[in-house]
């Protein structure tokens, strides 16, 4: 089963893949529940612990990767975000905010037929680098765009 | 005391583009109330589930910094006129909401 097979790679440490990959295993596939929350991940402060808490700490630059952000964003309380994945496989797409407080903003996991493609609209401290980080196939690809933001958005 | 989520879904040939927007006031924890001084608690949505005609087809996993009033788009391969996207959120606090849309012809 593909859901128990992406737990397993997920998984941080064996006891948490474990569990996962056992609740993934009771349940049928039509009716399998949103992951976990992965909590690690999200309260990581630097982008490389949040990286890791994904698996994804040795990623490989690709250019199949589209990130379609402002140059300048604004409101850093609205900032727009595409991203395209070109890579055949995509399986999961990870957004990372280099210098937010938690830099972890979101991930996406695609099954039945959806593409590799998500619009979401993030919040963003100051300017810094934002990175996808696609998983496809076990392997992890990443692109990055600097966005320049003019009003930080976290406190507002 | 969710709001509703306003979804289209539309399909050009056999791919089905969603636009999803949730109603959530998606707080930090970093602001402060401007009256009491006092930090807003954090309260955001963590999982958004997307299914169509039963399967799912996204799990999304969100931290607050996704905005307030979160958007989510995203293409399923494989759709057609009729079929049936159901978009379900939790929160941090528990709460939760679904909403459901037939696919339409674009344009």
């Amino acid at each position: 089963m593909n859901q128990l097979r992406r737990a397993l790679l997920k998984g941080s440490g064996a006891a948490g893949a474990l569990a996962v990959a056992a609740a993934a295993g009771l349940l049928r596939p039509s009716q399998v529940l949103a992951s976990e929350w992965n909590k690690t991940g999200f309260d990581a402060k630097t982008a490389e612990d949040a990286l890791k808490s994904i698996g994804a700490s040795a990623t490989s630059n690709s250019n199949d990767i589209v990130i379609k952000a402002p140059d300048i964003a604004e409101n850093g309380a609205v900032v727009p975000i595409e991203v395209t994945s070109k890579i055949p496989g995509t399986q999961s797409i990870a957004l990372v905010a280099d210098k937010n407080p938690f830099p972890l903003v979101a991930t996406f996991n695609m099954s039945n037929g959806a593409e590799g493609y998500v619009s979401v609209r993030i919040k963003m401290g100051q300017s810094s680098n934002v990175r996808a980080v696609v998983n496809a196939g076990g392997k992890h690809y990443a692109a990055t765009k600097e966005v320049k933001v003019t009003i930080g958005g976290c406190g507002g | 005391m969710a709001e509703p989520t306003k979804i289209r879904a539309q399909v050009t040939g056999d791919v089905v583009e969603v636009k999803a927007l949730m109603n959530h006031p998606m707080e930090t924890g970093q602001r402060q109330d401007p009256k009491t001084g006092q930090k807003v608690p954090v309260h955001f949505i963590q999982t958004v589930t997307c299914t169509l005609n039963g399967k799912t087809v996204l799990d999304a996993q969100m931290s607050q910094a996704i905005s307030k009033n979160p958007f989510l788009g995203f293409k399923i391969k494989g759709g057609k006129v009729g079929d049936k996207v159901v978009i379900t959120w939790v929160d941090n606090k528990g709460d939760k909401r679904s909403d459901e849309v037939a696919v339409t012809a674009a344009g």
